[in-house]
C-alpha cells in the first residue's frame, strides 16, 4: 500500500526524529513493566541511571564537537538507545559497569563516526558487547524471576547494590544462570533437552517469566509496526529464520536441540526483531536487502546460541550482520524502471 | 646530507615509525599487553634496526640495485636471529612470552624500511643513529601503549618485571587498586586498537596546537 502513488492534493503527515523516537519508547514501555515486574525494580534503576548518564555523555560530546547541544538532546535518540542497552543488562549490575557501556555507547558507538545517522554499528549494541566480553563476571550474574524465587530485591536493596555498599553475597540464593545459559551447559553435559526443562526456571514455553517478557515485546513491536514506525520486513525475516533453523534440528534431533517456541520466547529474540535489528540507521536500506538482513540475523542467532560460547546471540548477530549492510545495500538496489 | 640532529628528531617524533609511518603494527598490537612486554619487544626490535641499519650502510657500494632487497632481508633475518637466540639465552622466561613475535621482527616494515629508505644512502654514523632513534621512537610507543593497557586491563604497572631484570625487580610492580575488576577488552586486540589511536590522538594534536597559536598571532595584527 504504501507504494500506491496517489495524486495532490498531500496532508504533510509531521513525522520527525523526535516523534519516532518517543513512538519506540512507548512501544517498549509494556515490555520494560512487565521486565519490572518480574525481576525488580533494578530493571528500573538501570534504565534510569543509563539515560541520565547517556544524555551527560551526548552533551559532553557534542560541546566538544562544537555541535548545537540541546536540538540533539531532546530528539530522544540518546534515550533510547540508553534503553535498549539498559534492557541487556542484569537487573542488578554496579553503577560503573553502566557507566563504561554507555561511554562506549554514546562515544565510540556513536560519536566517534560522527554522531547520529552516521554509525555504522548499533550504539547500544557496541556497548553491551564490549561490556559482555570484558566483565564476564559481572555480565552473567543474573537473577530469578519473582514467579520462581517468591521474591525480588527492594528498591533500597537494588539501589544499595548499584551503588555500592551492599554486600553482594547476601543475594547468592537468587541468582542464577539464564534459561539458555542453563540449556546450553546441560546439552554440554549430555542432558537431554527434556530433563533440563524440568527445572523450576522453566515455563511453559521459554524461561518462566522470559515467555511473558517476550510476548509483551511482541505487542510493542506489533504496535510499531501497525503505526509505520517500522517496516515488516526485518522482524518477519529474523523470526522466520530463527524458527525454521530451530525447527529443522529439533525435527532432526529433539533431544539436543531446544523447541523453536523455547528459541522464539527466550533471550532476545523478540526484542531483537522489533526494537534492535530495525534501527533505521544500521540496518539495510532496501526491501529486499532488510529481507536478508533479517534472515541473516536470525540464522547468526541460531548458529551462536546453539554452536558458539555464548548462551545469546543477538547482540553479536546484529553486529555482524550491521558489518554487511554496505555489501546488502549495493546488492539490492531496486532496478531502475525500463532498465534491464 | 641530513644533519643528526634532523635524524633525531624524526626517529622520536616527526617521522615515528609507530604514531607517523604506522609500520610495524603487528608486534605493536600483539605484544603490548603489558608495560615489560612492550619494553622487551622494543629493546630487542632498536637492536635490531641498528645493526642491521649499520650493515646495509657499510655494504652499500657492494649490493647491486637488482638484487639489493633479498640481501637486505638476509641480513635483517641474520640479525633477527642472533638477537632470538640471545634472549633465548640469556631471558628465557621473556623469550617465551614474546614468542612467535621475535622470529617475526624479520617481517616488521619499519626495519626494511629504514634500510631500503635511509641507511642504503647514507653513510655508516647517520645510518646508525637513525637506526638508534627509530627503534628508540618504536620502544617508547611500545611502552607507552603497554603502560595503557596494563593499566586499564589489568590495574596494575611493570607487572613480571622479573622476567627481564632479574628477580630483584619483582618489587617494581605497582598494584593501583586491590579490587580492580579488570578491563579485559583493552588486553584484548580491540584494546591496542584503541589505545594506538588515542596515542595518534594526542600527538596530532600536540603538533596541532602550536600551529593554532602562530595563526592566532599572525592573524592577530590584521585586525588591529
Amino acid at each position: 500500500m504504501a507504494n500506491v502513488i496517489v495524486s495532490s492534493p498531500y496532508v504533510a503527515q509531521g513525522s520527525t526524529l523526535k516523534r519516532l523516537m518517543i513512538q519506540v519508547i512507548v512501544a517498549l514501555l509494556p515490555g520494560t513493566i512487565a521486565y519490572a515486574w518480574y525481576f525488580g525494580p533494578g530493571v528500573i534503576i538501570n534504565i534510569c541511571l543509563a539515560v541520565l548518564l547517556a544524555l551527560a555523555f551526548e552533551a559532553g560530546i557534542l560541546k566538544l564537537r562544537a555541535k548545537p547541544v540541546m536540538p540533539h538532546l531532546t530528539d530522544f535518540s540518546a534515550v533510547v538507545a540508553a534503553w535498549l542497552f539498559a534492557l541487556c543488562l542484569p537487573m542488578h549490575t554496579p553503577w560503573w559497569l553502566v557507566l563504561v557501556g554507555i561511554g562506549f555507547t554514546m562515544v565510540a558507538g556513536k560519536h566517534l563516526y560522527g554522531g547520529l545517522g552516521f554509525n555504522p554499528f548499533n550504539p547500544a549494541m557496541v556497548g553491551y558487547v564490549v561490556l559482555l566480553i570484558s566483565f564476564p563476571r559481572e555480565m552473567t550474574t543474573w537473577y530469578l524471576p519473582s514467579s520462581v524465587s517468591g521474591e525480588t530485591l527492594s528498591l533500597k536493596e537494588a539501589l544499595a547494590y548499584t551503588f555500592g555498599g551492599a554486600d553482594i553475597q547476601q543475594w547468592d540464593a537468587l541468582s542464577s544462570a539464564t534459561p539458555l545459559d542453563q540449556v546450553k551447559t546441560a546439552v554440554a553435559q549430555g542432558i537431554t533437552v527434556g530433563e533440563i526443562r524440568l527445572s523450576p526456571v522453566f515455563g511453559e514455553y521459554g524461561g518462566k517469566g522470559w515467555e511473558w517478557i517476550a510476548f509483551w515485546w511482541f505487542i510493542g513491536g506489533l504496535w510499531l509496526l501497525a503505526s509505520r514506525t517500522i517496516r515488516w520486513h526485518i522482524p518477519v525475516a529474523l523470526l522466520s529464520a530463527v524458527l525454521v533453523m530451530s525447527l529443522l534440528f529439533y525435527l532432526v534431533n529433539p533431544e539436543t536441540y531446544n523447541s523453536p517456541l523455547f528459541h522464539l520466547l527466550s533471550g532476545a529474540v523478540i526484542i531483537g526483531a522489533f526494537f534492535i535489528a530495525t534501527d533505521p540507521v544500521t540496518a539495510a536500506t532496501t526491501d529486499s536487502g532488510r529481507i536478508y538482513y533479517g534472515l541473516l540475523i536470525g540464522c547468526l542467532i541460531y548458529i551462536i546460541r546453539v554452536w558458539g560460547g555464548y548462551p545469546d546471540g543477538v547482540a553479536f548477530a546484529v553486529l555482524l550482520a550491521n558489518m554487511c549492510v554496505p555489501l546488502i545495500d549495493y546488492y539490492t538496489q531496486p532496478r531502475v524502471y525500463g532498465e534491464k | 646530507m641530513t644533519t643528526s640532529r634532523e635524524i633525531t628528531r624524526d626517529g622520536l617524533w616527526g617521522n615515528n615509525v609507530a604514531l607517523v609511518q604506522l609500520l610495524g603494527l603487528c608486534p605493536l598490537l600483539a605484544v603490548t599487553s603489558t608495560v615489560v612486554n612492550g619494553i622487551g619487544l622494543g629493546i630487542a626490535t632498536l637492536i635490531t634496526l641498528v645493526l642491521s641499519n649499520t650493515i646495509v650502510s657499510l655494504i652499500r657500494g657492494f649490493v647491486r640495485k637488482e638484487v639489493r632487497l633479498p640481501v637486505f632481508v638476509l641480513i635483517i633475518a641474520s640479525v633477527v636471529t642472533i638477537i632470538e637466540l640471545s634472549m633465548q639465552a640469556l631471558f628465557y622466561d621473556l623469550y617465551l612470552v614474546l614468542g612467535i613475535f621475535i622470529p617475526l621482527i624479520v617481517t616488521n616494515c619499519a626495519i626494511i624500511g629504514r634500510a631500503e629508505g635511509f641507511a642504503s644512502r647514507n653513510p655508516v654514523g647517520p645510518a646508525a643513529l637513525d637506526g638508534l632513534m627509530m627503534g628508540l621512537g618504536f620502544l617508547v610507543v611500545l611502552a607507552l601503549l603497554g603502560a595503557l593497557r596494563e593499566v586499564i586491563g589489568f590495574g596494575t604497572l611493570f607487572a613480571n618485571a622479573e622476567l627481564m631484570f632479574g628477580d630483584g625487580a619483582q618489587t617494581l610492580q605497582i598494584q593501583f587498586n586491590e579490587d580492580y575488576p579488570g578491563f579485559l577488552l583493552a588486553i584484548l586486540p580491540p584494546g591496542a586498537f584503541f589505545g594506538l589511536a588515542a596515542l595518534i590522538v594526542v600527538k596530532n594534536w600536540l603538533d596541532l596546537r602550536p600551529r593554532e597559536k602562530q595563526e592566532i598571532i599572525e592573524a592577530a595584527p590584521e585586525t588591529v
